[in-house]
């Protein structure tokens, strides 16, 4: 019994690994192009001018207030309505690069907030533009200070992934439910996969615990 | 205008799901947090992989589990049922670490003046420790409901007729299939919002009272 599971696990292993690989794809891709856009938003939301703040805060707090699966489902089922047509992978990196964007922005902008007031004061004192100060003195200290916050985000990001199978990209959960549905062994298959993500979040999140101690070492 | 009727229509659901997980979560998160502070290295220990397991797969996953994997096989569960069953549990591990922070944040000395008036460990716990560590833990169980009502959608996959499963429907029916999402998204984000703001609102008024 115990090992025709073993050696069912091996016969399933490759399809799910190709899924895992797709899984990490959108993650990594979602990732990096929604914390550029929610960077800008972040520099946007703290912006001086109300007119350039309030339509950001709107934005962010719209993409933040759906559901990842709503965002999802709205651009790969909404938009051929008004003739946007989009394949399963480019719409899931769509979707959970705008939920990338509307969170990192915020997070980001906690960060940006961080950084003490002296700084932009000593920044001005030494004659830095306020684009130069921006960018060299608190961009920087901003971004660490947000960094644990981001990477538990990204592994929030890596689980919310998943959700793609009901858009049908063969993701690790659409690998998974597939040879479910194929074999019936839906538990076996279901508890591999959930496996093969475990082995991902969780040594994540042991880092993040130890960057986040590490970075609030000088607080302690 | 029909759509905003039939979206609507999955509110009461959506609701009952967050509420009943909540609920559910909110009872075993003390129970994990007890074994996760308990004295023996192998209650902990358990408590803590199980908090760690629970956390660490997508909620969708464990979901699946439940409702495919083991609600299919000798045990029969209804969709209301696994929904409560897996986000009760995911919310559990999630509340036991914002009940443990809570509790971390009581200053050790009130442990120890309790402890000095010979209180046992369950008044300590009720009346000295636990009135001083909600405090704390309030703002984060709010923000946690916030993520369990959109989590709620999730529970659309297998069967439950909240407000996603009849969106989905909805597009699917009629000729126009943007619209009954955008309107989904607006009621998410009207039920969200009130939450968003008591937990600003909450953050504010307690961090002021528990300044030590």
């Amino acid at each position: 019994m115990s090992t025709s599971l073993i050696n069912d696990w091996g016969e399933w292993l490759p399809r799910l690994w190709d899924g895992l690989l797709v899984s990490l794809q959108v993650t990594g891709l979602s990732l990096v192009l929604g914390f550029v856009i929610g960077l800008g938003f972040a520099l946007l939301s703290s912006a001086g001018s109300g007119l350039v703040r309030w339509p950001a805060i709107l934005l962010v707090e719209i993409g933040r207030g759906m559901p990842a699966l709503v965002m999802l489902q709205l651009v790969y089922f909404g938009l051929p309505g008004v003739g946007i047509t989009f394949d399963a992978f480019p719409a899931t990196v769509v979707a959970l690069t705008l939920t990338t964007a509307a969170y990192t922005s915020e997070i980001i902008r906690a960060g940006l907030r961080a950084v003490p007031a002296g700084e932009l004061e000593a920044a001005d004192a030494l004659g830095l533009s306020h684009v130069d100060a921006m960018r060299f003195v608190v961009i920087p200290q901003g971004l660490r200070i947000a960094l644990p916050t981001l990477m538990g985000f990204a592994i929030l990001i890596f689980q919310v992934s998943a959700l793609a199978y009901s858009l049908g990209l063969p993701e690790l959960l659409g690998q998974a439910y597939s040879i479910g549905a194929a074999t019936f062994r839906y538990l076996d298959v279901l508890v591999l996969a959930g496996l093969l993500y475990l082995a991902i979040t969780i040594p994540a999140s042991w880092l993040v615990d130890r960057l986040e101690r590490r970075l609030s070492k000088h607080l302690g | 205008m029909d759509h905003l009727g039939v979206v609507l229509g999955g509110v009461p659901t959506t609701l009952l799901v967050t509420a009943t997980c909540f609920g559910v979560g909110a009872v075993l998160g003390l129970v994990l947090v007890t074994g996760r502070r308990s004295g023996s290295v192998v209650v902990r220990g358990l408590s803590r992989t199980i908090i760690d397991l629970l956390r660490g797969i997508p909620p969708i996953v464990f979901l699946f589990i439940v409702f495919f994997g083991i609600g299919s096989g000798a045990i029969r569960l209804s969709p209301f049922v696994a929904a409560v069953i897996g986000l009760g549990l995911i919310s559990a591990a999630h509340l036991a670490e914002i009940y443990r922070g809570s509790l971390l944040a009581v200053h050790r000395g009130q442990f120890e003046a309790a402890q000095a008036l010979g209180l046992g460990r369950v008044t300590t716990y009720t009346r000295v420790v636990g009135p001083q560590a909600v405090r704390v833990a309030i703002p984060g169980m709010v923000t946690w409901a916030i993520s369990l009502l959109k989590d709620s959608a999730l529970v659309s996959t297998i069967g439950v007729a909240e407000i996603m499963s009849v969106t989905n429907q909805d597009a699917r029916s009629s000729g126009s299939s943007l619209t009954p999402f955008v309107i989904a998204a607006a009621i998410y984000i009207a039920l969200g919002s009130p939450l968003a703001y008591l937990s600003r609102y909450l953050e504010r008024k307690l961090s002021l009272k528990g300044a030590r």
